[in-house]
């Protein structure tokens, strides 16, 4: 097992820019989620480390070693794809032999047959050891693959979205047992997705990546509770975290006059007023939009969602639309009028231009 | 806008059925998701509603008369396909008044139904474009403002938005709910994702294997699951279903987990319900969601000590699973309430949120407490 670093890596294709400036550290034996959408630069940030692809600049260490002239089987790393990638006429046991065949290795058959006993028991596919793998389900796939990187002990496991083929039951299900797993191995992995469900549950650590950057890396609670921007704030959690564009006036910010303005704890207030202009961002998660009377706002409710052990509720103030959180047993109706307000020591502000976090605002 | 009716509806394909003696009624204006796992038989079923699909037996009754007989096209329904199937030469204007040329409104009449269809869709800026210069999201919109321009007595969809991301779809997800109640078409909407039909639907019905497994709200399948199947495919994370048994305690009920991995106590009332509804003495099926879990941090009469093993920390809560002997149950918890993998808590099931199956037919017992 080893330690990961990347440091300023730049990566262009053609005059695209992949990656730039990239640096993160993945501490020996931590489940690190790299998360992001589509084309934000993940899939490419593994093959730099597998050793698939070069970076134009920077350097990645792996280990406390520069790899970046080593190949990719020196480097002793294993990639699990979204894809399966096994020989399909070969059976379970011929495929996860197979990675501990190649000539660079030189295994008896003895020390081959129990890494396969091993790695078989610890995904639970003893009993489909014999089996053809084209007659394997989804979720058994899946499991194989993972097996043939776990027989080779390598020092990082690297992650392409291995779950994102599966059915959400099976997803959710394997989600726990990779955790485990990695617990269990207490393996370096480097985990890819564009799922923030799957980051927030897996990751000890959490890099979100946007447009070949990193924008915040820190624990599941971190990225949710101090969203750095207003991307780490909208991508992370479900459903995305309400965004209010606003201005500060005497201590408040102001979204509608006299119908949406949300009074601001005095200690903020003063931050922000040294901080910023006077325009703001205020954004706040829907649990912390309190329904029920006292509340002191009012809106409209424009829809209502049944989530089984709670209802999410969208109300409209005059043109803005914003979701709360409410437990499933409360009657709510659509169009009739309710009072809310925010919870406000959960109230986070970001700049209206760059969508930067304003102030050093603390976790209540 | 019409009601919908299905009678012994079934379909087969060579030997083996796609759609078995299927009965559901759509009430007009009814917003009723058909759900269920890929080859389960709902698109099949939204085609041949649709007379798109022929059927081998049985009655479709729209607004009270049997259409099966009738062209797709006279059947006065509007339907809305995940890909968006727009004109692209056409600006999205000219895409949402296209189902009206052949009609003989007059050109006023036309425009005025387009802006009515847009404003409501919110696309009144994007009229001019063409869909290529449209997001998936707006081109979605378009494709629904196509539909609704008719005034369909019906309108169906098949996984409207599934093409879309994540955060479109929860958007979607509410705009389609709103526009339902703006123009109360009645609406059969196909979908595999059980948090898009929760959210959406008035009704709920869920297919497997061609079988209609059971028709209601979406707190009744919630809270009542008809079944096993039911009960395992709606609702995020799964619920926990063990094996276990049931037994007479000294004023109450032992509620047995696996062999006996843990015994939780239950009301004594429990036991005597078990038995009225059991008619074999078969296994007991125990099945409760994470939320119906409880979890203390200090020892409580009727709690037990369990070991936490995996936390998922998910922002608003956390999902902890909680080893009751070699039973995995997954529960949920405040953020934080369970500090870290290996600590020990004490935990019960609630009882009013506890499910007994039966474990060789998968039927609830419907035992009440």
């Amino acid at each position: 097992m080893a330690q990961v670093e990347l440091r300023n890596i730049t990566k262009k294709f053609r005059r695209h820019t992949a990656l730039s400036e990239l640096s993160l550290e993945i501490a020996d034996g931590e489940f690190f989620v790299l998360l992001g959408p589509t084309g934000a630069g993940k899939t490419t940030t593994l093959r730099l480390i597998a050793g698939l692809d070069a970076p134009d600049s920077g350097s990645i260490v792996i280990g406390g070693a520069d790899v970046g002239k080593w190949s990719a089987a020196e480097r002793d790393v294993a990639l699990v794809f979204q894809y399966y990638s096994l020989y399909p006429h070969y059976t379970v046991r011929e495929n996860l032999e197979f990675p501990l065949k190649s000539k660079h290795r030189r295994f008896t058959a003895e020390e081959i047959s129990s890494r396969v006993a091993r790695a078989a028991k610890t995904l639970r596919i003893e009993h489909l050891l014999e089996r053809k793998t084209d007659r394997l389900s989804g979720g058994e796939m899946q499991r194989v693959s993972i097996g043939r990187a776990i027989v080779r002990e390598p020092r990082v496991f690297l992650m392409d979205e291995p779950l994102s083929n599966l059915d959400a039951k099976l997803r959710e299900i394997l989600r726990a047992e990779l955790k485990d797993l990695q617990m269990k191995l207490g393996a370096t992995f480097l985990y890819v997705t564009h799922d923030q469900v799957e980051a927030m549950s897996m990751g000890d650590k959490i890099g979100v990546l946007n447009h070949g950057r990193i924008v915040q890396i820190g624990t599941p609670h971190q990225i949710y509770h101090q969203p750095r921007d207003t991307f780490v704030a909208t991508f992370v959690g479900s459903p995305a975290m309400n965004l209010l564009s606003g201005v500060m006036r005497d201590g408040r910010v102001v979204v509608v006059p006299g119908k949406l303005e949300i009074p601001v704890q005095r200690e903020i207030a003063g931050e922000l007023a040294t901080s910023a202009a006077d325009r703001v961002t205020l954004g706040v998660r829907s649990e912390d939009v309190v329904v029920g009377p006292g509340g002191g706002l009012e809106g409209q409710v424009y829809g209502v969602e049944n989530h089984g052990v709670e209802k999410i509720v969208t109300l409209k103030v005059d043109e803005h639309l914003l979701k709360a959180t409410v437990p499933a047993r409360m009657a709510i109706s659509v169009d009739s009028t309710v009072p809310f307000t925010f919870n406000p020591s959960k109230l986070r502000f970001f700049d209206a231009q760059t969508g930067a976090k304003l102030g050093s605002v603390k976790e209540a | 806008m019409a009601a919908i009716a299905l009678k012994d509806v079934e379909k087969y394909f060579g030997d083996n059925y796609i759609i078995r003696k299927l009965n559901l009624e759509i009430e007009d204006r009814e917003f009723l998701v058909l759900l269920g796992p890929s080859g389960c038989g709902k698109t099949t079923t939204l085609r041949a509603i649709a007379g798109l699909e022929d059927i081998d037996s049985g009655e479709i009754l729209i607004g009270g008369q049997p259409v099966h007989k009738r062209q797709a096209a006279d059947r006065d329904i509007a339907f809305v396909f995940q890909l968006f199937a727009l004109y692209p030469h056409l600006t999205a204007y000219e895409n949402i008044a296209f189902p009206l040329r052949a009609t003989k409104e007059s050109k006023a009449v036309v425009d005025q139904r387009v802006r009515a269809v847009a404003k409501a869709l919110r696309i009144q800026t994007l009229l001019d474009k063409r869909p290529s210069a449209l997001s998936g999201g707006d081109m979605q919109r378009v494709a629904i403002g196509r539909a609704l321009v008719r005034r369909p007595k019906a309108l169906l969809m098949d996984e409207p938005i599934g093409a879309l991301d994540a955060k479109l779809r929860e958007e979607m997800r509410a705009e389609l709910k709103h526009i339902h109640r703006q123009n109360e078409a009645t609406t059969v909407y196909v979908t595999h994702d059980q948090v898009e039909a929760m959210a959406m639907a008035d009704k709920i019905a869920i297919m497997n294997e061609g079988v209609l497994q059971q028709v209601g709200s979406p707190a009744e399948v919630y809270h009542y699951p008809a079944n096993l199947f039911v009960a395992q495919f709606i609702g995020s994370p799964i619920m926990n279903v063990v094996n276990g048994a049931v037994r007479p305690g000294e004023g109450y009920t032992q509620v047995l987990l696996g062999e006996d991995d843990a015994v939780l106590r239950f009301p004594s009332a429990l036991y005597q319900k078990v038995v009225e509804h059991r008619h074999e003495s078969d296994e007991i099926a125990i099945g409760v969601r994470p939320e119906g879990v409880l979890v203390a941090r200090q020892s409580i009469d009727g709690y037990i000590p369990v070991e936490a093993h995996i936390i998922e920390p998910l922002g608003p809560y956390d999902i902890v699973d909680l080893k009751f002997g070699r039973q995995l149950l997954r529960s949920r918890t405040a953020s934080g309430y369970v500090e870290k993998a290996g600590d020990v808590v004490w935990a019960r099931l609630d009882e009013k949120q506890t499910h007994f199956f039966n474990t060789r037919t998968g039927e609830s017992l419907q035992i009440k407490l």
